[in-house]
C-alpha cells in the first residue's frame, strides 16, 4: 500500500467518520434531553438532503441548503409535538416502537414524495472531476466543506450547550428534568429545542454529504445504525467521544475495504456495535464506575 | 379450569373448518395460499409475543431467526449429491433415506438431503444460536437489548445477501416439497392446498397450545414476574437470565419453524424475509394484539398478513405497519383486542337499547 493510498483512506475514512458523528451527536442531544433513542435520526439527514436537492433546482445553493435545514428542524418539532408528547405513561418499549415507526412512516412519505432514485446536489466548489491534491493524494474539495461543516457544528454545539443560557438550560434538564423545572426552565420547550436542533444539524450533515455519497430515501435505517454504534462507541451522551469514535468507525470501514468483501462492510460496524454493547456498554471512554450505576 | 383454557383452540379449529369450507363453497380457495402463509408469519409473531408480551424482552432480531430456519433447510435441500452417487457413504444414506431423490425440471434425476434432516438442522442451530447470543444479549435492557437484536438480523441479512451459496439478491428457489407424513407435502402445489392449509394451521394451534400451558404455569407466573419487575423476580428467587433465556430461544424456534415451512411451501426464500421491515412487522402485530396477548396476536397477525399478501395496502404496505405502530403506542399501549373493548362495545350496545326502550 502506497502512502498516498493510504492517505486517500484516511480522508475518505474521515469524510465518512464525521458523517456518523453528527448523527450520533443527533441521538446524543435528543437522548440527553429526553432519555430517548430516536430511531428516525437517519431520516433527518435524508429528508435534509432530498429537501435541498428539489430546492436547488429552483434556487441557488446556499438558499437551498439553509431552507432545507429549516424546514427539516421543523419536521423534528412537529414530530416531538404530534408524536413524543402525546406518550402517555412512556415505557422504554413503547417510546422504541413509536420512534421506530416514525422512521417508517417518514421513509415512506419520502419514497412517495421523490420515488425510489438516488439523487444527489450539485458539488458546493467545483465539480466531480474537480481534486486538489494533499500530501499527493487527490481529493475532492466537498470533503473539505464536509470536514469544515462538521468541525463548525461540533464547536457551535458546544460553544452553544457551554456559554449559552438556552445550553445550560437544556443541560440542566438533562441532569435532572424535576429539578430543572422547579428552577423555571420550561422543560417541555427544551425536549422540543432539542429534536429541532437534532433535526437541524442532521439535515445539514445530509447536504453537505449529498454530492459524495448520493441520497436516497432509504439511507436513513442504515446512517442510524451507524450513527447509533458511534453513539455507544462514543459513551451515549457524549459528544466528544462521538466525534472520536466516529473518526475510529470511519477509518476502520475505509481500511477494511482492502480486506473484506464490499458485501460484508456493514457486517464490521454492526459486529463492533454487538462487541461493545456487550463488553462496555458504557463506550470506550465512559468511566466504569459510572456505568455501574446506569440502566442498559 | 383445563377446559376453559382449551375451548377457544376448539373454537378456533371450527372456524379453521368453516373457513376451509367457505372458500370452496364460493370458489375463492386461492384465499388459502395466503391464509397458509399467514399462519407461518402468525406461528413467528407468536414466539415473540411471548418473549415481548410476557417476558418484557423486545426484539427486532425475529426475522433474522425465521431467515435462518427458512435458509438452513433451502440451502441444504437445494445441494444435489448425484454426481457423488459412485461413493459408498453417499448410497449408504440413500439407503437409509437421508437422502431423497427427484426429477427436476429438466427431467433429470437429483438426489438431496430429507427435508427432515434439514428441519433437524436448522431446529438445533437456531437454538444453539439464540442460545449463544442470547447469554450477553438478554443482559441488555430497553433500547439496548433493541438495538442489539437488530443488529444481530442485519448481519444475517448482510451474510445472506452477501453469500453466493445463499443465492446473494436472488435468494434460493426451487426448494424441494417436504414430506410431513406419508401423502402429506408441505408445497405449493395447487391440488394440496386445503391439506396444506390444514398442516398449517395445526402447527399454529400445536404451538399456540404450547404457549397457553406455558404461560399458565410456574414458569409462565415468573415471566410475567420479570416483566413487571425484574429485580424484585429475581430477589424472590426466580432464575431471571435462565428464564430469558428459554423464552429467547423458544421464540427463535417459533420464527425458525415458521420460515422452514414457509420456504417449503413457497418453494424458495429470498433475503427481503431477512429484512429489517420484516422484524418490525412482527413487533407491529405484537403491538396491535395487545402485547401479552396471543389471542390478539393471533387474529391481528392472520388479518393483518393476509390483507398485505393479498396486496390490499398496496405500495403503503410498510407505511400501514408503522402507522399501525405509532397509532397503537400512542392510543392504545395495551393493543385492541382485549377485554375492555368487548366491555365497550357491549356498553353501546346496552346504551342503544336503553334508549330504544325509553323512547
Amino acid at each position: 500500500m502506497g502512502s498516498e493510498l493510504i492517505i486517500q483512506y484516511i480522508f475518505s475514512g474521515i469524510t465518512v467518520g464525521s458523517i456518523y458523528a453528527v448523527v450520533a451527536i443527533g441521538f446524543n442531544i435528543i437522548y440527553n434531553a429526553t432519555g430517548i433513542i430516536n430511531f428516525a435520526q437517519g431520516e433527518f439527514v435524508m429528508l435534509g438532503g432530498m429537501t435541498a436537492y428539489s430546492l436547488s433546482l429552483v434556487m441557488p445553493l446556499l438558499p437551498a441548503v439553509v431552507i432545507a435545514v429549516v424546514i427539516t428542524a421543523g419536521v423534528g418539532s412537529l414530530v416531538e409535538i404530534v408524536f413524543i408528547r402525546s406518550l402517555k405513561r412512556p415505557s422504554v418499549i413503547g417510546m422504541i416502537i413509536v420512534t421506530i415507526g416514525l422512521s417508517i412512516i417518514i421513509r415512506e412519505i419520502a419514497l412517495h414524495i421523490w420515488d425510489e432514485q438516488i439523487r444527489a446536489l450539485p458539488f458546493f466548489t467545483g465539480t466531480e472531476i474537480s481534486s486538489i491534491t494533499v500530501l499527493g493524494a487527490h481529493i475532492s474539495p466537498q470533503v473539505l466543506w464536509v470536514l469544515g461543516i462538521t468541525g463548525l457544528i461540533v464547536a457551535g454545539l458546544s460553544f452553544f450547550f457551554s456559554y449559552t443560557l438556552t445550553g445550560q438550560a437544556m443541560r440542566a434538564c438533562a441532569n435532572n428534568r424535576t429539578a430543572a423545572g422547579l428552577c423555571g426552565i420550561k422543560t417541555r420547550s427544551m425536549v422540543n429545542l432539542a429534536f429541532i436542533l437534532s433535526a437541524g444539524i442532521g439535515a445539514l450533515a445530509g447536504c453537505v454529504t449529498s454530492p459524495l455519497t448520493q441520497t436516497s430515501y432509504s439511507m436513513g435505517s442504515d446512517l442510524a445504525i451507524k450513527g447509533f454504534t458511534v453513539a455507544i462507541l462514543g459513551g451515549l451522551g457524549n459528544s466528544t467521544g462521538a466525534v472520536a469514535a466516529g473518526l475510529l468507525l470511519g477509518l476502520l470501514e475505509a481500511f477494511s475495504i482492502s480486506l473484506i468483501p464490499m458485501a460484508y462492510q456493514d457486517v464490521i460496524s454492526i459486529a463492533i456495535l454487538l462487541i461493545i454493547l456487550l463488553s462496555k456498554p458504557s463506550g470506550l471512554f465512559g468511566s466504569r464506575q459510572a456505568a455501574a450505576l446506569m440502566e442498559y | 379450569m383445563q377446559g376453559k383454557r382449551y375451548l377457544p383452540v376448539g373454537i378456533l379449529f371450527c372456524v379453521i373448518v368453516v373457513i376451509q369450507l367457505l372458500t370452496t363453497l364460493f370458489h375463492v380457495e386461492y384465499f388459502l395460499t395466503q391464509l397458509t402463509m399467514s399462519a407461518y408469519y402468525t406461528l413467528t409473531a407468536l414466539g415473540l409475543c411471548m418473549l415481548m408480551g410476557y417476558t418484557g424482552q423486545i426484539s427486532l432480531g425475529q426475522a433474522g431467526f425465521f431467515a435462518l430456519g427458512g435458509y438452513v433447510s433451502a440451502s441444504l435441500t437445494t445441494l444435489d449429491f448425484s454426481p457423488l452417487r459412485d461413493k459408498g457413504i453417499v448410497l449408504f444414506f440413500e439407503r437409509i433415506s437421508f437422502l431423497q431423490t427427484a426429477d427436476n425440471i429438466y427431467g433429470d434425476e437429483i438426489l438431496f438431503l430429507n427435508p427432515w434432516i434439514a428441519f433437524a438442522a436448522a431446529v438445533l442451530l437456531t437454538a444453539g444460536i439464540a442460545f449463544v447470543i442470547g447469554i450477553p444479549v438478554l443482559k441488555l435492557k430497553g433500547h439496548y437489548l433493541a438495538m442489539a437484536t437488530l443488529g444481530f438480523s442485519i448481519i444475517i441479512y448482510r451474510i445472506v445477501l452477501g453469500t453466493r451459496f445463499l443465492g446473494e439478491a436472488d435468494g434460493i428457489s426451487s426448494v424441494p416439497s417436504f414430506r410431513l407424513l406419508p401423502g402429506l407435502h408441505v408445497n405449493g402445489d395447487f391440488s394440496a392446498r386445503a391439506g396444506n392449509f390444514y398442516i398449517a394451521w395445526v402447527i399454529v394451534i400445536i404451538g399456540l397450545v404450547l404457549l397457553l400451558n406455558l404461560i399458565n404455569s410456574r414458569a409462565g407466573r415468573a415471566l410475567r414476574y420479570i416483566h413487571g419487575n425484574e429485580k424484585a423476580a429475581g430477589a424472590m428467587g426466580v432464575n431471571t437470565a435462565r428464564y430469558k433465556l428459554t423464552v429467547f430461544i423458544i421464540s427463535a424456534l417459533f420464527a425458525s419453524i415458521g420460515g422452514f415451512f414457509l420456504t417449503h411451501y413457497n418453494g424458495g426464500i429470498g433475503p427481503s424475509e431477512a429484512g429489517v421491515m420484516k422484524s418490525v412487522r412482527y413487533v407491529a402485530i405484537v403491538a396491535v394484539g395487545g402485547m401479552a396477548n396471543l389471542w390478539g396476536t393471533l387474529i391481528m397477525g392472520t388479518l393483518l398478513n393476509f390483507l398485505s399478501l393479498r396486496g390490499v395496502f398496496g405500495s403503503f404496505d410498510d407505511a400501514v405497519f408503522g402507522g399501525i405502530l405509532i397509532i397503537i403506542m400512542i392510543f392504545a399501549p395495551e393493543g385492541i383486542i382485549r377485554p375492555a373493548l368487548f366491555r365497550f362495545l357491549m356498553d353501546k350496545v346496552r346504551k342503544r337499547r336503553r334508549a330504544g326502550a325509553s323512547s
